[in-house]
């Protein structure tokens, strides 16, 4: 093995998407990803059995796919990772399986990690070494967490998460509520670009009692249901509702509570560095807003390009390789898939 | 010929080795709710029970269910990556013809294989057995065991079916699981034989969800 520059090939397969990321050390090769979106977006979220089915279908094709378009081999390579959990259980155990048989057949060792944890390793790859600490916000369509990062590899704290809906799964209820498609977000990240912010919309878990009980959790299941029936009662009167102005109007709530307390969490926390990952980091009123609060605070923002920030095989390949240039312990091969790994637990 | 065999379609995980001659080792654990765990450690431990490194293999075969998804998937997905990694075959097989196999010895003419299909229903089909043969009579199929013609449940019958539904099936043979050994065995005549071995999870049953337009139906 090249320690320097181990050659990484990690699985990801926690939702619906497959995917297949080659690194060499802290260098992106290439990401592979096949998506079962489209499968879902009839039945209007993301349905386990047919996410796990494409799963199988595509696992072998994408891991060709990756190292064609990498130019390795599969003998090339020092490791394996996939993404241990947390995620649908039947999706993760077609990652888990398959990365176990490449481990066997290649005789090497396989790391079996936590997908929150690389979503945050992701940014090696794309802005090099992880300042330590980093102060890292998620937000995908499972999980709002603020998270200080000492050590990517080895130490991963909790400060807060949602208690309620995650923001991309807020998102994507509203866009429903809006008539718009699935996944919701981008959708209402192109209408909000359209509207005006002219409703002020409830930010949860920002006043008072709950800024010392929940200083660094989110609640946006409040808002949704605000959303909801501020649409309802337009439609009870009658009138049109302005999908553009709510589009906009709600995003800048979201926006708002999730950079608000990220910003003050590195205050607090001392970390010098944000890194925004999941989905969610897609979205360009957070990125616009996340910079200016940033800014104003002295703080440096990283966030990784989108491709990167949605679920991929890249982010469990840089995580993958952190551990092996870390030297930290392979996993055995009666590795379980765990679909509700502690974001705590960075590896099993 | 050195064939390595892979079934999750029970509660055994179950692998075999086999040189066209014989079955070199073979490995089983039962537990419905664990194929993930154990499927490369049991592959792992044949492999060095018959001192020989995957590269040594010539050809992967693997069940093709039917049988629950989730555990299905599982083996099904090693031998492809396998497969795959090693540059050699995969075969796939009807885990029921196995079963079916796995119970010639015992039986004459017709039989029933039944097994859990989850949900009170059952995967099944039917076999003919004659001296040195074992066909298939009926395409596998999944549903309800009361639901079945009363003479084929009445035929000895091999799978967890009548383990599951006694009073249903009157007629149990001692063959509950898949054993690798047999579809090692499957596969090296098939091989021989030159029958296609494609690999396809039989699921037989759609994925369980409504779309957004079937549910606006309701
Ligand atoms: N531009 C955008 N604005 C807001 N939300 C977005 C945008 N683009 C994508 N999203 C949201 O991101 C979510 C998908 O992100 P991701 O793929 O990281 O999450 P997931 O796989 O659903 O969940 P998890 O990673 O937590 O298991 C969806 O909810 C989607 O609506
Ligand atoms: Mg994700």
């Amino acid at each position: 093995m090249t320690a320097e520059q181990p050659l990484v090939l990690g699985i990801e397969t926690s939702c619906d998407e497959t995917g297949v990321g080659i690194v060499r050390g802290e260098t992106l090769l290439v990401d592979a990803v096949a998506s079962s979106v489209d499968d879902h977006a009839r039945f209007g979220g993301v349905v386990p059995e047919v996410a796990s089915r494409a799963h199988l279908e595509e696992m072998v094709p994408t891991i060709e796919r990756a190292c064609r378009e990498a130019g390795v081999t599969l003998g090339d390579l020092d490791a394996i990772s996939v993404t241990a959990g947390p995620g649908l259980a039947g999706s993760l155990m077609v990652g888990v399986a398959s990365a176990k048989a490449l481990a066997l057949s290649l005789g090497v060792p396989l790391y079996g990690v936590n997908h929150l944890a690389s979503h945050v390793a992701v940014d090696i790859v794309e802005h090099g070494p992880l300042p330590e600490p980093t102060m890292a916000l998620l937000v995908s369509g499972g999980h709002s967490s603020l998270l200080l990062v000492p050590d990517v590899t080895s130490d991963i704290r909790s400060l807060g998460s949602t208690i309620d809906d995650a923001a991309g799964e807020a998102f994507d209820k509203v866009a429903r509520v809006l008539g718009l498609p699935f996944p919701g977000g981008p959708y209402i990240d192109r209408a909000a670009r359209e509207g005006q912010v002219v409703i002020d919309f409830p930010r949860g878990l920002t006043t008072g009692r709950d800024m010392e009980r929940h200083r660094f959790d989110f609640s946006f299941s409040g808002l949704k249901t605000a959303v909801s029936r501020w649409v309802q009662a337009r439609e009870a009167a009658g009138e049109p509702v302005p999908v553009n102005d709510v589009a906009a109007s709600f995003q800048e709530a979201v926006v708002d509570v999730l950079t608000r307390k990220a910003v003050l969490a590195c205050r607090e926390q001392g970390a010098q560095h944000l890194q925004i990952g999941g989905g969610v980091a897609a979205n360009s009123r957070l990125r616009a807003m996340a910079q200016s609060r940033c800014d104003d605070a002295g703080i440096e923002l990283r966030v990784p390009r989108p491709g990167l920030c949605t679920d991929n095989g890249a982010m469990v390949a840089a995580l993958g390789a952190q551990m092996v240039l870390k030297g930290r312990d392979a996993s055995r091969l009666d590795l379980p898939a765990d679909s509700s790994m502690p974001v705590t637990q960075i590896s099993a | 010929m050195l064939i390595l065999a892979i079934d999750t379609s029970t509660s055994a995980i179950t692998v075999a080795l086999h040189d066209e001659a014989r079955v070199l080792a073979q490995e089983s654990h039962l537990d419905p709710r664990a194929h993930t765990e154990w499927v490369t450690p049991l592959i792992a431990s044949c492999l060095s029970a018959a001192s020989v490194t995957p590269g040594d293999l010539t050809a992967i075969a693997v069940g093709n269910g039917p049988g629950p998804f989730t555990g299905l998937r599982v083996g099904i997905v090693t031998g492809l990556t396998m497969g795959h990694a090693l540059g050699v075959p995969v075969l796939g097989i009807c885990s029921l013809d196995v079963l079916a196999e796995q119970s010639a010895a015992l039986t004459e003419g017709e039989l029933l294989v039944a097994t859990d299909a989850r949900r009170k229903e059952v995967y099944w089909a039917r076999y003919a057995v004659r001296p040195g043969s074992v066909q298939a009579l009926t395409s596998p199929a999944v549903d309800r065991p009361a639901d079945l013609p009363d003479e084929v449940r009445a035929l000895p019958t091999a799978g967890r079916g009548p383990a599951l539904y006694p009073e249903l099936f009157a007629h149990a043979l001692p063959v509950l699981d898949v054993d690798a050994a047999m579809l090692a065995r499957v596969a090296v005549e098939r091989t021989l034989a030159g029958t296609p071995m494609p690999v396809e999870p039989l699921y037989l049953r759609r994925p369980d969800a409504l779309t957004t337009a079937e549910r606006a139906a309701r």
